[in-house]
């Protein structure tokens, strides 16, 4: 069974067609980069996928469960269960520490554990700054932590949109690596991204325009 | 789960601790509200207070004193009584003034039929009741507050009787009789247990006095005699109360009626238009208070927006946001309450010094009620905006907008 299968999605604005008839099949631990240019309709893909947002017309099958069907509430739990999520935008809850924005996902998860979250913070090397707030992160770190919060209740899936889209090389390359680590411990990952690098590392490459598929490749480096 | 909750206080903790500037625009606003609503309650109960002791003879409005120095006995009572007509008679009460101690304090009682005092002086305000047998005492609020006592307590009024032919020494509590080796004259303890059924508060000199019927000071005295003065209520335009009181003085009676100034009864009215003034104010105040606030949450919560959309994705349940911050809403109109009630005690007192030139008692029920009405205020108010923000869109608000 595949993780996820995408089935003739299509997002309606209107009278335009942010997805169009969208095919796509995710395999377990598969790492996908999805790519196109700005307003092709990639994050509208993302949030359809992690049960977000619902699709105009098609299917969405997580798991081989068809969530176009279920409620907001069954919706709700199943991104809380099954993805993890790290936004273009750094989006921390501003008055609480690194430490307690991880807690929040464990929060809602199951139950909050202060030494697990600490441990996903170690992962992403941000073990000394787990009491600062927000505001005293930068940029880099702030999106280090979105990712120890996406992976603390262990997602099959995480979706990344633009981790890197504001960060500079060597904070990329410190993405890049906790993203292949998690890789390599078997999570799927799909990662929106413009950056050639990032899609580079990916195993296979979607490219995306006006809504539709256009190219959808294996990397040949791995 | 204890971990859980605490994690849920810990939360709510540093958002009002790290939004600080935040929650201090929004407890200003339930502080204001607080302080004004607390100080008007405060000035509303008072209101009654202060009026009769401004317009103290409200009731009566004709004095009986002895022209000489003995006392007023019954049969010139009735006699001076008879020479107001009928009709214009609304009222009397006779007083007879005594010393005695309750628990070493000396006090001066004061015996009366209290169905007629309630008459000739109703302004007269009581915690509890009147005395409805003997035995039963109304006390002073003054004496009760020197005293500690409250309505329902049991005092004994004390008494050194000189034991003299005149007395029934049968009737005396005390066995134990001592003589003053000087004057030979000797002496009995002497006490009467009486139980409080309430507690008199009028602003003016009667909260220190303490009130019983005729036979219990009677029986405490172990004497019988006239009364001090006799307080009458006589309904009549102007120039015929004079007359009244010319003819009584000229009588061959014993008795000196003078006139004191009395408030009529639409000035009694005043006090029930002001009370219902400061009732209308108080809650347009409500309203205006529930109106600032439910403004203040609404803006706190508007930019909190993305952070629910995010608690959203998270997992959070729509009742699990509310609860945190409606939570976190109850908490400052908990503390807001609190502060605006200190406030409002210090604003009435300010108004009360300057208006009626005493102060004004603290209530705890006024604090108590003020804390409640604002936290339900808040909760009210903090309830919309909470339940429309809990509706956003965790995929508008997160698409990076
Ligand atoms: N809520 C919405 N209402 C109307 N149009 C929308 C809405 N959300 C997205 N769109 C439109 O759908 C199209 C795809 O948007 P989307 O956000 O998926 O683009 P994107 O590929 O993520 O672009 P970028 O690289 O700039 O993030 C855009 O033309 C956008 O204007
Ligand atoms: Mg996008």
């Amino acid at each position: 069974m595949s993780l996820l299968e995408l089935k003739n999605v299509s997002k309606v604005y209107g009278n335009l067609r942010a997805l169009d008839s969208v095919n796509l099949t995710v395999e377990k631990g598969e790492w996908i980069a999805i790519m196109g240019p700005s307003g092709s309709g990639k994050s509208t893909m993302m949030n359809i996928i992690g049960c977000l947002d619902t699709p105009s017309s098609g299917h969405v099958i997580l798991e081989g469960r068809d969530i176009t069907k279920e409620s907001n509430r069954a919706l709700t739990e199943l991104h809380r269960d099954k993805i993890g999520f790290v936004f273009q935008q750094f989006y921390l809850i501003n008055y609480l520490t690194a430490l307690e924005n991880v807690m929040v996902a464990q929060y809602y998860h199951s139950m909050t554990d202060e030494k697990e979250a600490m441990a996903a913070l170690e992962r992403v090397g941000l073990k000394d700054r787990a009491k600062h707030l927000p505001s005293q992160l930068s940029g880099g770190e702030q999106q280090r932590v979105c990712i120890a919060r996406a992976l603390i209740n262990s997602p099959s899936l995480i979706l990344a949109d633009e981790p890197t889209g504001n960060l500079d090389e060597a904070n990329e390359n410190m993405v890049i690596d906790i993203l292949k680590k998690l890789h390599s411990e078997g999570t799927s990952l799909v990662v929106v991204t413009h950056d050639p690098e990032v899609g580079e590392v990916a195993q296979r490459v979607v490219k995306l325009s006006h809504g539709k598929i256009v190219s959808d490749e294996m990397n040949t480096h791995s | 789960m204890r971990s859980d909750r605490q994690f849920f206080f810990r939360q709510i903790l540093s958002s009002a601790l790290r939004r600080r500037s935040r929650m201090i625009i929004a407890i200003l606003a339930i502080i204001v509200g607080a302080s004004i609503l607390s100080g008007l309650e405060m000035i509303y109960y008072d209101v009654p207070r202060q009026m009769s002791s401004e317009f103290r003879v409200y009731g009566s409005n004709v004095i009986f004193s002895p022209s000489s120095e003995m006392d007023i006995s019954e049969e010139s009572i009735r006699e001076a009584l008879s020479l107001i007509p009928q009709k214009a008679l609304e009222g009397y009460t006779p007083y007879r003034y005594e010393n005695t101690k309750i628990h070493n304090m000396p006090v001066t009682l004061a015996a009366v039929d209290f169905d007629s005092a309630s008459r000739t002086s109703p302004y007269w305000h009581i915690d509890g009741a009147f005395p409805s047998s003997d035995g039963e005492v109304l006390v002073g609020a003054k004496v009760a507050e020197e005293l500690s006592i409250s309505v329902g307590s049991l005092i004994s009024c004390e008494q050194t009787l000189e034991i003299t032919e005149e007395i029934d020494t049968s009737k005396i509590s005390s066995y134990e009789i001592y003589t003053d080796p000087e004057t030979g004259e000797a002496y009995a303890d002497h006490k009467l247990d009486l139980k409080v059924s309430g507690i008199l508060d009028t602003g003016g000199s009667e909260e220190e006095y303490v009130y019983m019927s005729y036979s219990d000071a009677s029986y405490l005295t172990l004497v019988d005699r006239g009364y001090d003065i006799v307080e009458v209520s006589i309904a009549s335009t102007h120039s015929e109360l004079q007359n009244i009181l010319s003819r009584i003085n000229q009588s061959a009676l014993d008795i000196s009626a003078k006139p004191v100034k009395r408030v009529t009864a639409s000035e009694g009215q005043v006090l029930k238009k002001l009370q219902a003034l400061f009732f209308i104010v108080t809650v347009v105040v409500l309203v205006l208070t529930m109106i600032c606030v439910a403004t203040t949450m609404t803006a706190v919560i508007a930019e909190r927006r993305s952070e629910i959309g995010l608690r959203k994705v998270l997992g959070a349940s729509d009742s699990q946001i509310v609860t945190q911050f409606m939570t976190e809403g109850l908490m400052l109109g908990g503390l807001g309450g609190i502060l605006g009630a200190i406030l409002g005690y210090f604003f009435a007192q300010y108004v009360s010094m300057n208006v009626f030139a005493s102060s004004i008692t603290m209530r705890p029920v006024v604090i108590l009620v003020t804390i409640l009405v604002s936290v339900l205020i808040t909760g009210l108010a903090s309830l919309v905006p909470i339940k429309n923000a809990v509706k956003v869109d965790p995929a508008l608000v997160l698409k990076g907008e």
